[in-house]
């Protein structure tokens, strides 16, 4: 017993030096990630300065007349040069386009995207639940191209009968009524083509959202005897209801962005137009898309600016929207 | 030891599953409002298969509503009312689903030819007849165009996951941020985005790669944040594993999380693809529509898919317009393909070799 006690180690290993410096590989690693990470900065900047750079000039010289104006002219002088001071680029039409197709998209979309959500989470048996979730995300990957040219295709005779239903019955609310007697390729049509293209989105969204209410709140709600609608009222809704508005917004930007089926189905007519079943219309993308084709340098670099514009409209929808989300997870009652 | 086997277990009940008597009812009341849609479509000027479907969907509600009410009082009845409303919704939901696929297969089967796959457009126009030409072209110039935005986009993307699950710097929370606001950047921003950066000061003329480079920045956001779902997912026991074995950061990053995370590390980048393989918007304005093989996305017009679709519907006539559903279906079928792939690797479970 006592020999172990006085009997010294041989040799008293040297102190360690503890370091949380880390090494050179990590130091790379950490480099090579890091800078991989800020590449979503950069693009963002990137975007925002070459789009400013390209069109600072018209900005400059239409000035605020830009978003108020609904004014495109891209003037020619005699010599056949671009003649700034009598061209006119404003996007006010557009812009108010872009709004009323999306806000028809939302109004249209949401109720069946959170319904569809609803019973998806709480309602669908489990077979049904994975066939329907399939098929809900393939429809989010299908291309923009293939959703404009079935609304032009399918939808559109559908729409304009029901175009054609509304304005009968309730003509007597001004942006029902019909300047003259032409429903196809309005407003109303390429908003429902887009309600399609968002129900992916904002269904998906909402079900994350309605999936993650605590489970001991659902059982305490049926224990105290409520029927599955009480519980809904009760614990899902105040629970999901900030996260299912950001997903409504996120819906909302991606409407404001298309281009492409919104160009296919949609009469494109440069003029503000409130009356949302009538044969004209537009949004900042398709009319880009629109104008594009044949514009002159000069033209393109207006175009840039209302890029620049749409950049910046959809910049602020989507950081509110995510926003919004982020904070439903945390929070809740 | 025989008396005990001769126990029958006993069947859980499910006291809440329906009756026979409740199936009947339930039958009853869909027998009932067919009947009724059925009636007033007859008497009314309602008429169609939309005015059935609604009238139908109506009646359904307001007799089950009725049954509800007078079995069990009023929260039953709004509760089995919310039920019908949900079960609306969600049919309404998938209906597009089905008529699109139902759409593009009668309308794109009527396109396909076997030189589809063998023939481009080069001395066909789309106006010709449908089984001559064919959009071999096309199918080149996306795979070009997608396998170049692959090569740039998933090492990003992958390297933004890997910054914002494993690093957790001092930017995490706003790259997290401008990652999921650059998923919502157009796509016609991004081509002219490309369009301002590159061909403007550069290349001054319509290419391959510059379309890469536009879908890229749309397949960013998509991979990163795949990626990032799918490494949250890897057991944190792995990474620390790695460490207190002595291996540093990197090699337990790449030697341990991301050989655990490979197949959905696979999954992101199959989903990415699948998000831009149909982008039209930026590739009209970056990289031309030739309607010639071409094999070199550096120089020269490209003909892809999207573009073909487009130019094909431009051109108005019976026979393009079949051209352009042949070759919807052609995308969609490539889209489906890549999807199912990225839903059974997915489905995998995270960290199994």
């Amino acid at each position: 017993m006592s020999s172990t006690i006085t009997q010294a180690p041989a040799e008293i290993p040297a102190k360690r030096e503890i370091s949380t410096k880390p090494r050179l590989s990590d130091r790379v690693f950490r480099g090579v990630v890091t800078s991989g990470g800020l590449s979503s900065l950069v693009i963002l900047g990137l975007i925002l300065i070459f789009l400013l750079f390209n069109g600072y000039s018209t900005l400059k010289s239409q000035g605020l007349h830009f978003l108020t104006s609904s004014n495109w002219q891209a003037a020619v002088n005699d010599a056949g040069q671009f003649d700034a001071k009598n061209s006119h680029f404003g996007i006010a039409a557009m812009l108010i386009g872009t709004m009323i197709v999306a806000v028809i998209a939302v109004i249209i979309g949401v109720p069946i995207s959170v319904g569809a959500a609803i019973y998806l989470t709480f309602y669908a048996p489990a077979f049904v639940k994975r066939v329907m979730v399939s098929a809900i995300d393939l429809m989010a990957a299908f291309p923009s191209v293939l959703f404009g040219l079935w609304g032009f295709f399918v939808l559109e005779s559908s729409g304009e009968y029901w175009a054609k239903l509304i304005n009968k019955f309730f003509s007597w609310i001004p942006i029902f009524q019909l300047p003259a007697p032409y429903v196809n390729r309005s407003p109303f049509i390429a908003g429902l083509v887009l309600a399609v293209m968002i129900i992916p989105i904002v269904t998906s969204i909402s079900r994350e959202i309605f999936s993650q209410t605590p489970l001991d709140r659902i059982q305490a709600a049926y224990a105290l005897g409520g029927t599955r609608f009480a519980m809904l009222r009760a614990v899902a809704f105040p629970y999901a209801r900030s996260g299912i508005v950001g997903g409504i917004m996120l819906g909302l930007g991606r409407a404001m962005g298309e281009t492409v089926a919104v160009y296919t189905v949609l009469n494109i007519v440069y003029q503000v137009n409130w009356h949302i079943l009538f044969s004209a219309g537009g949004n900042v993308a398709s009319m880009i898309l629109l104008k594009f084709g044949d514009a002159s340098p000069y033209e393109i670099k207006a175009l840039m600016a209302a890029g620049l514009v749409l950049f910046i409209l959809t910049l602020i929808v989507n950081s509110l929207a995510n926003l919004i989300v982020a904070r439903t997870g945390k929070s809740g009652r | 030891m025989s008396s005990l086997e001769k126990v029958a277990t006993p069947q859980p009940r499910k006291p809440w599953a329906p009756t026979p008597i409740d199936q009947a009812k339930t039958a009853g009341i869909v027998a009932a409002s067919t009947l009724i849609s059925l009636l007033l479509i007859l008497v009314s000027p309602l008429s169609g298969k939309l005015a059935f479907v609604v009238l139908f969907s109506i009646a359904y509600l307001i007799i089950d509503f009725a049954v509800s009410y007078a079995k069990a009082g009023r929260s039953a009845a709004v509760d089995s009312l919310f039920r019908g409303l949900v079960t609306t919704a969600i049919l309404i939901a998938v209906t597009p689903i089905v008529s699109i696929l139902f759409t593009v297969w009668i309308r794109g089967h009527k396109g396909l030819h076997w030189t589809l796959f063998t023939k481009d457009m080069h001395n066909n126009a789309f106006t010709d007849p449908v089984n001559q030409g064919g959009l071999l072209h096309a199918i080149i110039g996306t795979f070009l165009l997608v396998i170049f935005a692959m090569i740039i986009s998933v090492p990003i993307g992958i390297l933004t996951a890997l910054y914002l699950t494993e690093v957790r710097g001092r930017f995490t929370r706003p790259i997290e941020f401008l990652v999921q606001a650059m998923s919502g950047v157009p796509s016609i921003v991004a081509g002219l985005f490309i369009y301002a950066a590159i061909l403007i000061p550069f290349t001054k003329t319509v290419n391959g790669i510059q379309g890469s480079l536009a879908l890229a920045i749309l397949m960013i956001p998509t991979v990163a944040r795949t990626s990032q779902e799918v490494l949250k997912l890897i057991p944190s026991d792995l990474r620390e594993a790695g460490v207190a074995l002595g291996g540093t950061q990197w090699r337990s990053v790449a030697l341990v999380v991301v050989p655990a995370a490979r197949s959905g590390l696979i999954t992101a980048m199959i989903l990415g693809v699948a998000r831009v393989a149909g982008e039209t918007a930026p590739i009209l304005l970056l990289t031309g529509g030739s309607g010639t093989k071409n094999f070199n996305v550096f120089s020269g017009s490209l003909g892809s898919l999207p573009n073909y679709i487009w130019q094909a519907f431009g051109a108005g006539t019976p026979e393009s317009i079949t051209r352009a559903w042949a070759g919807i279906l052609v995308l969609l079928v490539i889209v489906v393909i890549l999807f199912t792939a990225a839903r059974i690797l997915g489905n995998r479970k995270v960290g199994k070799k």
